[in-house]
């Protein structure tokens, strides 16, 4: 049973970059800037679960605090960028 | 590939959520980048957020619970957190495309 799970491992892993390639395109090619912020915000949570399928192909378990550290400075980011876009500000006075 | 050895009982719906949240995830960006607009473009990465994240982490869950022998609970963080994150910048980035779509038809040069 561990071949199938080698297997399911090594294709999510796949289909987790595809995702990051997909999203990075938008990225670039996005025609405003809360399209690139949207972008943003699916490239770090597909960054985030490729570190989780490394954390599952070496059974290490330091990728967690790394995925948990990227979710919470990518939502901060993503807050930052929204609330620029909104108010032309991040912290109002 | 994997050094450690796997129980059937964990192997098995760890492998079948994995290749379900990979797809979701795949799905979502294709979405992300197929959609026409922008507020159509909002919806397919979320579920790629939420339920392609949601399977992944319960996988990992299950291999790490079986990798130590008792049952570990740290994914539950990443998935709780985002969860509770996602709608709160699905909101902010509306509301900004909102503002500038509107700032941008007001104003007299394009």
């Amino acid at each position: 049973m561990n071949a199938f799970f080698a297997f399911a491992v090594t294709f999510a892993t796949l289909c987790v970059g595809t995702a990051m390639v997909l999203a990075s395109i938008r990225l670039f090619r996005g025609p405003s800037a809360q399209d690139r912020v949207l972008a943003f915000d699916a490239f770090y949570v597909n960054g985030m679960l490729i570190l989780l399928m490394q954390a599952l192909r070496t059974g290490s378990p330091a990728y967690f605090d790394i995925a948990l550290l990227i979710a919470l400075f990518g939502f901060v980011g993503t807050f930052a960028l929204g609330r620029f876009l909104l108010r032309r500000e991040v912290i109002e006075p | 590939m994997t050094e450690f050895d796997l129980p059937a009982w964990a192997s098995l719906p760890a492998g079948v959520l994995l290749i379900f949240g990979g797809l979701l995830v795949v799905i979502g960006s294709l979405g992300l980048l197929r959609m026409p607009n922008f507020y159509e473009r909002m919806h397919p990465p979320t579920m790629g957020t939420t339920l392609g994240t949601g399977c992944v982490l319960i996988a990992s869950m299950l291999v790490s619970s079986a990798v130590a022998g008792r049952p570990v609970l740290h994914e539950l963080l990443i998935t709780l957190f985002l969860v509770m994150t996602a709608p709160v910048s699905a909101i902010t980035l509306m509301s900004a495309a909102i503002t500038r779509t509107r700032a941008r038809d007001a104003s007299p040069r394009k």
